[in-house]
This record gives C-alpha cells, structure tokens and sequence, in this order.
C-alpha cells in the first residue's frame, strides 16, 4: 500500500493503495466515480478515457502510481450540468444507445477538439479509436463536427 | 399475441411500493430529472404511470433499456394518449412483478425485437384511460359535461370558458374517478408526439456518466468477486488452494460456487489478483477433446443424414434431376461472441433469515427480470416477492443478458459470504464463457429451367439447438423451429422447395445473439439466391424483383432500397453493390452494400442504403439509429467474428483477437422508413441479417469470388 497523491476534477485526493492498482480501479472503487468505464483492460477499446494533464489517456492498463501530482479529468469533471460542447453536440444529435462507451468517446473528443478545433473527417478517423458495440459511429463524427460548430 | 394482463389497482399498489423502494436506494433510471417518490404521486391508475403534484408524469418502463431506445418510445406510446406535457415525462425501471410480463413471451424479458410490438396497445390504452380520468375530474370540478373538455400537454381545457387546469392540480380528484373502460385510442393523424423525432430520455445521463450500468451499482459493505471458471465448457473444481489468493491484500473470502470457485475482495483490481494467485484443479470433462477441426468433421457427417422437414413444398428431389441448370453449394459459419461493451456483472445480497426476516436483492443489468426473481427465490430460500429485482442500464444487450449465468454467480457467492457481492466478468472472463451464436453449416442445391427460373430449392441446416437447452419442451421431433427461421420462409417463388434441419450438438452452449439463427439464415439463402441469379445471367436486384411477387412487403423495401442506393449506376472504379433482403421479427429490411476490396485483400464496406418496412413507427430516428446499430453489429461479424475452439477451450480472449468495426471502418449508412400501416414489426434486430449477405453478394459482384464461410477475412 502506498499514498498517491493527484488532483481529481480540480480537488486534491491522496488514496492508499497497491501502486499497481490501474487508476481506472481508484477512480472506480476508491474514489466512486464510476462514469469512467470498465471495458477491456487491455487498452483496447477506450471506455476507460480520462484526461491526464489535459492528454486523453486510457486508463485500465495505467498504475495509480504513475499519476501522483498530476492532474486528471474524469467525465464527470467534463463540464458542470452537461455544458461542454462536446456533450451538447453529444445530446443534440442523440448520440448514445447503450451509452457504455460514451463517456470515453465524449473525453476523447473533447481531448481532439481541444487541440484541433475543426477536424477533418481523416482527423476523427485517426483520433476515434475507441469501440462503440452499438455502431454509434456516424452519429459521432456528426456530433463532433457540431460541435466544431459550436454545437 | 395474448391480451396484456390486468392489473388492478390494489396490484399496483404493491408494485408502487417495490418500485419506490428501488427509489430509496437510487436505482431508478436517471433521464433528464429525477422521477419523484410514489408517495408524492396520488395519481397512479395503473403499473406504468404515476402524476405528481408537481406536474411530473413518471412512466415506469417494463423493458430492459440496453441500448434500442425503449425508455424514450414506451413512454411515447403512453404520453401521445395521456396528452402529456413531453417535457414533464420521467422514467423509472419497473421491478420484477407480474404487472410486468411480456405479453409475446409470457414471462418479464426484453427481447424478439418485442418491445413496442407488444407494448403498442396496451401503453396506448394505459394513457387514453388515465385521460379520461383527468378529463372526469375536471369536468367534475368545474361542474361541466365531460364532452365541452379536451386534453391538452399537460392540462385539461375547458373549452367554452377556456378554463384551464393542469394535471398535477386534478390528481386527486381523478384518483377517486372510476377507471373507465375501452376508451378509443387517437387516430393516427391526429398524433402529436407518435411517428415524431423525440429527443431520448437517457441521452443527457449517459454523457455525464451518471447513467447507472450493473457495473457501477454501490451499496453500503458490498465486496467484488471475480470467478475462476473451467477453461473446459462443463468442467468441474476437482481442489482448490486459496492460500496465494488469500494473501493477496484486500481479498477476503474465497468460496466454491457452482460455476467455479469465487475470489471476494474489496475492489475489483484486488478480487482479480486474488483469482490470478488461485490454484484450481479442474475435471475438464467430455468437452476436453471438442476443437473446432473435430465440430467441422461433425457438421460435414451430419449434413449426409436427412433431417427433420421444415418445409416442403412440391417435390424438389424429383425436379432437380431435369433441371437444365443445377447448383448445388455448401456454407458455413462460425460460433460468435456478443461483446457487450459493459462485461456480464450483477450484484446481490441475500440476506439470511428464516421465518420472514430474509430476502433479496439484484441489481442487474439484465433483459430477463422473472428470471432473475426465480433464481433469487430459488438460491435465497424465499418465495419470489421476497426477491428484489432492480434493473439497470444495461451496457448492450444483444441476447446476452436473457442469460441467467452471471446473475446466478452473484446470488450463489452473496449467499456463502453473507454479504453483498458484485461478480464482474473480466473481457476475457466475457469472451470465453458465452453461449454463443450457433456454429452451423448448410447444404444447398437448386435447378433452373431453360430460362433462367427456379424449378426446385433444397436447404438442408446442420446447427445446434438454443431453444434444445433453454426450451427443451419446443423442440419437437428433432425439429427447432427458431434454428430455421427464415429458411422455411424464404420468400422467392420456386415451385419444389425443401428445407430439413438436423440437430447437432457440439458441447459448445448456444445462445441468442442480436436476430439469432437469422443471423445465419439470411446469409445462407440470400448468397445462394445471388448465385441462381448469376447462373440465370440475371441482374441479382431484378431476379430477386420478378420472384418476390407474393411477397409484397419484401419487395417494398427491396425496391426502395435499390432506388435510393442507385442501383445500376456506375461506380468510383474498384467498387461494386450487392443486395439482400430479408424479414425478421415481422419486420422487412433491405440492404445495398457498396464494397470494394484492397490491395491487401481487406474488402471495405464504403455505403450501406437500408430499406425497412417495420409498419408504423413510434420514433423514426430511433428506427434510424436502430438500423445503423444492428449492420455495425452484422457487418463486424462479417469480416472478422470467428470464436475458434481448441482442446475444449475458447481461442480468442480480448479486443486483440476478436475484433471490433472501429469508426475510421464505419460505412456511410443511409436509412429509409417504408410508409407502412402494416402489421408492426420490430426494429433491434431485423437490421442485422441482410448486411453479411449484401457485402459478400458485392464482393462476388466486383471480384467474382463466392464467399460461402464466415467470416470474410482477407481476400487472397
């Protein structure tokens, strides 16, 4: 067991645990926050997507340790009430059926965006690696070119 | 279809109390707002409707929402009646209660692509009396006839004076109002909310992770169990030495269930390095031995032997021999996987206690609430309205949770700790332990006269039974009604037809998977369609057109389909269309791929336009989103769905080596609604089986390769 200390949706949290322990499992279990998602542990399919100073990061195969003094997003800290454009876009063009995969689609897009604010159809192909079950897949590159937009 | 059940209303109230102890607990579905407590809604005549003083209209959803949009179109049916107030309409998931069985199958489950089939009436009507209702109260308030009234979003109007009263003021009144009975239902011109674009209840939850999945479910003392399973389906513990797991920090029980032996910690992450240290021998049994080469040969023996006749018509053994044109073609398919996104989970806690004091509650995502209950009696030693059934979002459905597996995991380890436990399935854990789409093989033959059309059609279906393990009592005579469905009814006019199935077990558990033995049907006849029309020197859309004349609705939808892709014109160079078309679930979809193949050999799929004739429609963009979902689901099996077996044993395990259609793959998908006042069909599944065939009808198209197995791989 060991104290990590990191900054959670802007607020300060120190957990005690293995360092080994993935940081999707401390946000999960430790912490509660339970939107991030369980999904492969194998970094393969992304529902487990946060945003690690600011870079989307998956985080099922990340060691708690590895995060200690570093600042991480989580959707629930996306935006307060649904805000963020990514999330009105996300809404507007009722993206979600099953909905397990969108929080890790959402802080995806949101990471893409924030660093390419008009992407090319080529830029979300590349940047949407994440797997939807429910093929979802063009209702969010719709999504996120609104959101482009301004949602 | 049986009539829905009554409900009185002395049985709903004991249904408010379970749904409102859900509420308590937090377990209800989150839509836009919360659904208020039953205490506060007076109003409530009937199992799927509560008003709240304060204007809100709570419709408790008896169906599982996995993704097909029921929390959004169950209370669209009730609300267009009711002359709700759109905005003011919440959701809450019904408890496991009789008030809640599925008229189309009789027990509490969603599933069949049943939804709003069996829903469309009874919702309808559960509205149209509660207005009624509303309607008498105020007419009674005022001191007016009823008829100068009218209902209007959210509030009763009276007409003359233009007087106004709004739901949430005339619940107790109309609490008091006689339940009326055969109230009409709206004409469907007069529609305000039905046949529109409603915006889904569950959109805003699910993009700020407040939705609820199975996996997210927390309760005060509950631990996480994670279950080492026979590698070998129908193995058995022989021993096991929990010393390594136990020493692993946070882990604190390890208990022998049924289905293997169950590591309990406190967190997911310790509950899985407990299973990893876990030493376990294993009986591995019969299936030890079973691969998929030794299933192959099987297959092959079996389709020698004549099966049970699911269809005959005329006498296809004595055409063929003077056909001027005879085919005669083997296919096959693999076993699938579902791959929900969200791993099997449940969480239970049965609480020990004899003489009344016991009981129990699951928090499950699972499209099977009767089940669940029974399972829960059953394990928890108390009668059924002892056990709590709390249904979650469920992260994908797709057949998967009809099952019972996980949900029997959960209650047997809570009952041997004594505490509440959830099991969560790693991905691996998911992949390997499944029921999966039957494996199957197919043996096909057909003669064309002179000119072209068919004089005789043979179908023989070598496959593993669902219903044989779930349902045993259907299966009669060797014969599985589900397993040929959409064999039996293959559409074309041929004069001799002949279709028998022969049951073949292969140690591998099958299960129902997103359209189930459709999946394999629509491929099979709609390939071996396209390779009479090829042989007849025919256009594959218009030999499919000139054969479907009595069957109208399939050529509905083969017809626009066709139209709207613009069959028959060209092409960018290297591209090429097929066509299928197929119904299922009483619903008739066509699909046009547009497909060409890489240098690789990796066919890509560019434009998919879709056809769907489901009869009247509840919400056209979920039909649309609908439609979308199952070709995604279809076409990924398609080109890469394989689950391979070797000594007894699941080959792949993850995402790596099962692989997922991502978006860069994702084809353009073009959906269009066929005006339709026929009967209704469903719309989760129906979308699925056309796709296979459409794409390998394209590649044969632009390649002239015939892909008979699944799945399409590389083209080499």
């Amino acid at each position: 067991m060991a104290a990590i200390t990191f900054t959670v949706n802007g607020k300060r949290e120190t957990v005690n645990v293995t360092p080994d322990t993935p940081l999707l499992w401390v946000l999960r279990d430790t912490l509660g926050l339970t939107g991030t998602k369980f999904g492969c542990g194998i970094a393969q399919c992304g529902a487990c997507t946060v945003h690690l100073d600011g870079v989307a990061t998956r985080t099922c195969v990340l060691p708690v340790s590895a995060v200690a003094g570093k600042r991480v997003t989580t959707i629930e800290g996306l935006s307060k009430n649904r805000s963020h454009v990514v999330q009105r876009a996300w809404i507007e063009e009722d993206v979600p059926q099953c909905g397990y995969c969108q929080s890790g689609q959402i802080m995806a897009a949101a990471a893409l965006l924030a660093k390419n604010p008009h992407p090319t159809d080529a830029d979300i192909d590349t940047a949407m690696t994440n797997i939807c079950r429910c093929g979802t897949y063009q209702r969010i590159r719709a999504a996120i070119h609104r959101a482009a937009q301004g949602a | 279809m049986s009539a829905a059940p009554e409900v009185t209303r002395r049985e709903f109230l004991q249904t408010a109390t379970v749904a409102g102890a859900g509420l308590v607990i937090g377990f209800q579905l989150p839509a836009a707002g919360r659904a208020p407590a039953a205490a506060a809604a007076p109003f409530a005549p009937n199992a799927w409707l509560r008003i709240g003083l304060d204007e809100s209209v709570v419709v408790v959803v008896d169906r599982s929402e996995m993704g097909q949009g029921v929390t959004t179109s169950l209370p669209m049916l009730l609300a267009e009646e009711l002359e709700a107030d759109w905005s003011k309409v919440r959701i809450e998931s019904a408890p496991a209660d009789k008030a809640y069985i599925n008229p189309m199958f009789g027990m509490q489950g969603t599933g069949g692509s049943t939804s709003v089939r069996a829903a469309y009436t009874p919702l309808r009507k559960a509205g149209a009396a509660a207005r009624e209702m509303l309607l008498s109260a105020a007419a009674e308030t005022w001191g007016v006839d009823k008829s100068t009234c009218r209902a209007e979003k959210g509030a009763v109007i009276h007409t003359p004076s233009n007087r106004r009263l709004t739901y949430g003021k005339l619940v107790a009144k109309a609490a008091t109002v006689p339940l009326p009975h055969d109230v009409p239902l709206k004409d469907p011109k007069d529609w305000k909310i039905l046949g529109t674009r409603v915006k889904r209840l569950d959109s805003p939850p699910k993009v700020d992770g407040s939705a609820q999945f199975g996996i997210d479910v927390k309760a005060p003392g509950l631990l996480v169990a994670v279950v080492a399973r026979s590698p070998v389906f129908g193995g058995k513990v022989t021993s096991f030495d929990a010393a390594k797991a136990k020493a692993v920090p946070g882990v604190k029980h390890v208990v022998q269930i049924s289905s293997g032996v169950a590591v309990v910690a406190d967190g997911y992450w310790s509950a899985k390095k407990g299973r990893d240290a876990l030493t376990v021998t294993w009986d591995e049994g019969a299936n030890a031995s079973v691969s998929s080469a030794s299933i192959a040969q099987l297959f092959a023996q079996k389709a020698e032997q004549a099966g049970a006749v699911a269809r005959h018509d005329g006498d296809a053994q004595g055409a063929l021999p003077g056909a001027a044109t005879k085919l005669d073609a083997a296919y096959e398919l693999p076993f699938l996987a579902h791959a929900t996104m969200e791993p099997m989970n449940c969480t239970a806690h049965v609480r020990p206690g004899g003489g009344g004091g016991g009981g129990v509650d699951i928090w499950a995502p699972t499209q099977f609430q009767t089940g669940a209950q029974g399972l829960g009696a059953g394990i928890g030693g108390v009668p059924p309205e002892k056990v709590k059934v709390h249904t979650t979002y469920l992260g994908g459905g797709f057949g998967r949770r009809f099952e019972l597996d996980f949900i029997k995991e959960a209650l047997e380890t809570s009952k041997a700790t004594g505490v509440p436990v959830k099991v969560i399935w790693s991905r691996e854990d998911d992949t390997r332990n499944a029921q999966y789409r039957p494996a199957c093989s197919h043996r096909l033959q057909a003669g064309l006269d002179g000119t072209g059309q068919p004089v005789a059609w043979t179908h023989r279906i070598v496959a593993p039974s669902i219903m044989a393990r779930v349902f045993p009592d259907t299966v009669k005579n060797g014969l599985d009604g589900e397993a040929v469905e959409g064999g039996v009814e293959m559409p074309y006019t041929i004069p001799n037809v002949h279709v028998d199935y022969v049951l073949t077990d292969t140690g591998i558990p099958v299960g129902f998977w997103r359209s189930v033995n459709n999946s394999y049907n629509a491929f099979v006849v709609e390939s071996f369609i396209d390779e009479l029309a090829h042989a007849a020197k025919k256009d594959p859309y218009e030999y499919r057109r000139d054969l479907l004349g009595k069957a109208p609705r399939h050529l509905g939808a083969l017809n626009l389909a066709a139209s709207k892709a613009g069959w028959g014109t060209p092409l960018p160079a290297g591209r090429s269309r097929g066509i299928a078309v197929y119904k299922a679930f009483e619903s008739y979809v066509a699909e046009v791929a547009e497909v060409s193949v890489g240098s690789d050999g990796a066919p890509r799929v560019h434009r998919v336009v879709c056809a769907v004739d489901c009869g009247p429609v509840v919400n056209p963009d979920i039909v649309e989103a609908q439609m979308q979902s199952a070709i995604v689901y279809g076409l990924t099996a398609a080109l890469w769905g394989e689950i391979t077996i070797d000594k007894g044993r699941v080959q792949q395990s993850n995402f790596h080596d099962y692989r997922m259609l991502r978006l860069a793959e994702m084809p353009v998908v073009e959906v269009h609604i066929v005006p339709s006042t026929d009967a209704q069909g469903g719309v989760g599944e129906p979308g699925t089986p056309p796709i296979a065939p459409a794409v390998c009808n394209a590649i044969f198209a632009g390649t002239g390769k015939r892909i008979r197995k699944l799945p399409i791989g590389k083209l080499v």
